[in-house]
């Protein structure tokens, strides 16, 4: 959760502005705070000067922004079309299957988030996840596992260092 | 460290600066000096632009493709890997990160370049093979084993052995403008850029050409927007010429939200500095002193490379107020897309970037004559722009050599899907796409037969095998119901189930769809339901449901017609395509799921029916433990069987059988 003295700072960062720059205020929060909480979309309505029904309808009408906090590791799934052709859905599948979460949400441990994009532009090497900006290129459902499982070490290799 | 490229004199005479910038700074620096007659400044001149060029090299130079597929392919480790090799040996030479070169089937691809000789491209260099790949290459013992190819290059020594990478089938056939210098120049260094002839075609426009006489060229060499639509840039930006106002806007669309496609990703990748030439001359052009690059959030890697470019060029006073002292301003801004497929249409995309939400607008007003914030603005897309330099430097004849009769230059596709070969091709008009498929692609992978090629994204069509020889061109493939669109092409095989393509993109569309008008709002969902029934299994089917079904059928085509004629926007008139043209070819399939129930792809799962095949079940029982839905039944060491009526279809069993006895109907 962002405190709202980082919210400030964001928005201190846009003296005067107007209505075009809304998208990318709201970028920025989510990309501080990895998710649109409501207090944040409250003060930027008061910032711009807009209710936050119109903001609320602004940043739900596009499928980059969240309302609910994202996991430690959030996973995205290509569903373009090469991905789908060379079977995604499959991968999909097997990874609601493991992590026992749909598509948007996170699980309740708050490790992993799902989430579904059109396309990563990576169709040659289709089907593709990235997992906090790590591609993973030609995926097959029952590697799944096997990344999944690197990622929960990893977790657990921190929680022990610190 | 050498001083930039700006900032080197040849001597006093030399008097640009960012006070007094001069008007012919670019061709000075290219083959200069201009101002002044002398031999050994010239010969200054030109060592420098040979050492940017990289033909009169001192070390070894290692160039390693990170463009977004390559860093997909682990370029990045390969990276980590060349750095460590270098260190630990304490050898000098330069690591170059680049963009992609195209083939990205061969990634992640690596170049070496030893001094004085020919610099050669290895593929699928991992990791692991950094250093024997360096080994054998930084001595200068290189075979053809592992490589590509080697780039062709009159001022150096080849190597005997090694074939050329032009002359390799995947780029044999292409004609490369647009992706000339992706992969090969350094797309962080503006100075690499003004070596290889960028922004000569900008500072010749700014110079000899008038806007009028920029747009009549630029109509005369037949250029149409590679967005999709096809409509002749020049005429276009005569509109916006034509109107008066104040300011004046130019928008470059760089939000590919077509999924399989990402050409422009790999030419702001690779090379920035043509794009931002582009969008500088189309400016001027149409007296814009603003231009917007509107850009998915999704290519991270893109945005960066934008930033520095446009802060490069800001450097050289080839952005900004009073360029080059022609009076012209221009000042470039990057805004990041949200994720909408539907801001690809102009008047979404100008709301977006209003900051509401992206929903397109009736037009007229057309955007030429009142876009964003009311003002005359032109939208082009990413590759239309970087054909532009190309047009202005070699003329419209040059441009219009190539091609057809109503489609000129090249088009640059993304191939991709069940095809050997994947990646960026950029090929003349004209070209068959059995070419492109075939000689470029390299043909179906894994052996399998051709079913057909999805071109133009969720607003394209498919091309079946009969059509293989249509060329590419915006109306040849109108008639056989797909789009030029952006340039995606995804092949499908034997195994691709076209009615679950057609459905893939309605769940797109129908996700996509703003819902401002109903006809694309509830139609899309409609039509998508109507495929969920047919390939829904009859195993959960009531009476009702196979009425439904077969109504749905009945008016597929009906609704069809309906989303085309009365939506609002582009996306909506062209959303029922991928039905409508895997309905047209692709017939018998729909068929065989309403009247046979089955799918002969094997892919839509609810209309597959599994079997334990006797002879080959070792009566393991691993089938009936996991299988969900308890429809396997037998007794240990005896084979099982299937109860067809409580199967659910989840193929499970055929997973986890380790003896290859479930077979699949």
């Amino acid at each position: 959760m962002v405190s709202s003295i980082e919210i400030q700072s964001i928005l201190e960062k846009h003296p005067g502005a107007r209505r075009d720059s809304l998208i990318p205020i709201l970028q920025e929060v989510q990309e501080k705070d990895g998710y649109l909480s409501r207090e944040a979309i409250v003060r930027i309505g008061a910032h711009l000067g807009l209710p936050a029904s119109k903001i609320f309808g602004v940043a739900t009408f596009y499928n980059q922004f969240r309302f609910q906090p994202q996991g430690r590791f959030h996973i995205q799934v290509c569903r373009g079309t090469a991905c789908h052709v060379k079977g995604s859905a499959r991968v999909l599948d097997a990874i609601e299957q493991a992590l026992e979460v749909a598509s948007g949400q996170t699980t309740r441990d708050g490790m992993f988030s799902l989430e579904v994009v059109a396309c990563m532009g990576a169709c040659g090497l289709a089907p593709v996840i990235n997992v906090n900006g790590d591609f993973f290129a030609g995926v097959a459902p029952d590697e799944v596992k096997k990344i999944l499982d690197t990622y929960r070490r990893k977790a657990a290799d921190e929680a022990q260092t610190n | 460290m050498k001083p930039k490229l700006i900032e080197a004199k040849c001597c006093a005479r030399c008097w640009h600066d960012a006070d007094r910038p001069c008007p012919d700074l670019i061709a000075c620096l290219g083959d200069g000096p201009i101002c002044h007659d002398d031999e050994t400044c010239k010969q200054k001149r030109r060592e420098r632009i040979a050492g940017l060029r990289r033909e009169t090299l001192t070390r070894p130079v290692i160039f390693v493709g990170m463009g977004t597929c390559g860093l997909a392919a682990g370029a990045g480790k390969t990276l980590v890997a060349v750095q460590a090799y270098l260190s630990n040996r304490k050898m000098e030479a330069d690591v170059v990160e680049v963009g992609c070169i195209g083939l990205c089937s061969a990634e992640p691809l690596l170049d070496v370049q030893i001094p004085g000789r020919t610099r050669v491209c290895f593929q699928e260099v991992t990791e692991e093979k950094v250093d024997a790949v360096l080994d054998a290459a930084l001595p200068g013992k290189i075979s053809a084993d592992g490589v590509l190819g080697q780039h062709r290059n009159d001022k150096l020594a080849p190597w005997p052995d090694v074939p050329y990478l032009d002359e390799h089938p995947f780029f044999a056939p292409q004609t490369r403008w647009v992706l000339a210098h992706c992969g090969l120049i350094d797309p962080t260094k503006i100075e690499e850029k003004i070596a290889h002839g960028g922004y000569g075609a900008f500072t010749k426009a700014l110079g000899e050409l008038s806007p009028e006489k920029l747009c009549d060229e630029v109509e005369q060499s037949g250029l149409r927007g590679r967005g999709g639509g096809g409509f002749p840039t020049g005429r276009k930006w005569k509109f916006a010429l034509g109107t008066k106002s104040d300011h004046k806007y130019l928008i470059c669309n760089a939000d590919e939200g077509d999924p399989g496609a990402f050409m422009d990703r790999a030419v702001i990748e690779g090379d920035p500095h043509r794009l931002l030439e582009g969008i500088a001359i189309a400016a001027y052009a149409i007296g814009a002193d603003k231009a917007y690059i509107y850009i998915r959030a999704e290519y991270p890697l893109a945005i960066e490379r934008l930033k520095l470019a446009i802060a490069q060029a800001r450097g050289y006073g080839l952005l900004g107020e009073n360029i080059l002292g022609s009076g012209f301003d221009l000042e470039v801004v990057i805004k990041q897309g949200a994720g909408a497929f539907v801001c690809g249409e102009e008047t979404a995309l100008i709301h977006s970037i209003e900051g509401k939400r992206g929903m397109p607008r009736p037009r007229p007003p057309f955007p030429a004559v009142r876009g964003l914030f009311d003002k005359p603005t032109i939208i082009n897309n990413v590759e239309t722009l970087a054909n532009v330099p190309g047009i202005v430097q070699n003329g419209a004849e040059w441009f219009a050599s190539v091609g057809t009769d109503t489609s000129k230059g090249t088009k640059v596709f993304a191939l991709s899907g069940k095809v050997s070969r994947t990646g960026l091709a950029e090929v003349a008009m004209g070209t068959t796409i059995r070419q492109i498929v075939f000689d470029i692609g390299g043909g179906i992978s894994d052996g399998k037969a051709y079913k057909a090629v999805q071109i133009g994204g969720p607003s394209g069509g498919c091309i079946p095998e009969s059509e293989l020889d249509i060329e590419v061109d915006y109306e040849s493939l109108k008639t056989v119901g797909a789009i030029m669109g952006s340039g995606g092409l995804v092949v499908m095989d034997e195994d691709t189930c076209m009615v679950d393509v057609a459905k893939f993109f309605m769940d797109f569309i129908q996700r996509e769809s703003c819902g401002k008008c109903v006809p694309c709002r509830e139609g899309t969902r409609r039509m998508l339901e109507i495929l969920q029934r047919i390939t829904r299994g009859r195993r959960n089917e009531t009476d009702m449901d196979a009425l439904e079904r077969f109504q749905g059928v009945m008016y597929l085509n009906r609704l069809a017609e309906v989303i085309q004629d009365t939506s609002l926007c582009g996306l909506g008139q062209t959303a029922p395509n991928p039905v409508l043209s895997t309905l047209r070819w692709f017939r018998d399939e729909y068929e065989a799921h309403i009247y046979e129930r089955r799918c002969p792809a094997g892919v839509c799962k609810e209309l597959l029916y599994y079997r334990i095949d006797a002879d080959l079940c070792k009566g393991c029982g691993l089938c009936a433990k996991k299988c969900p839905a308890d429809a396997i039944m037998g007794a240990r060491k005896s084979p099982y069987y299937i109860l067809p009526d409580k199967c659910i279809g989840c193929g499970t069993c055929a997973e986890v059988c380790r003896f290859g006895a479930v077979v699949v109907e």
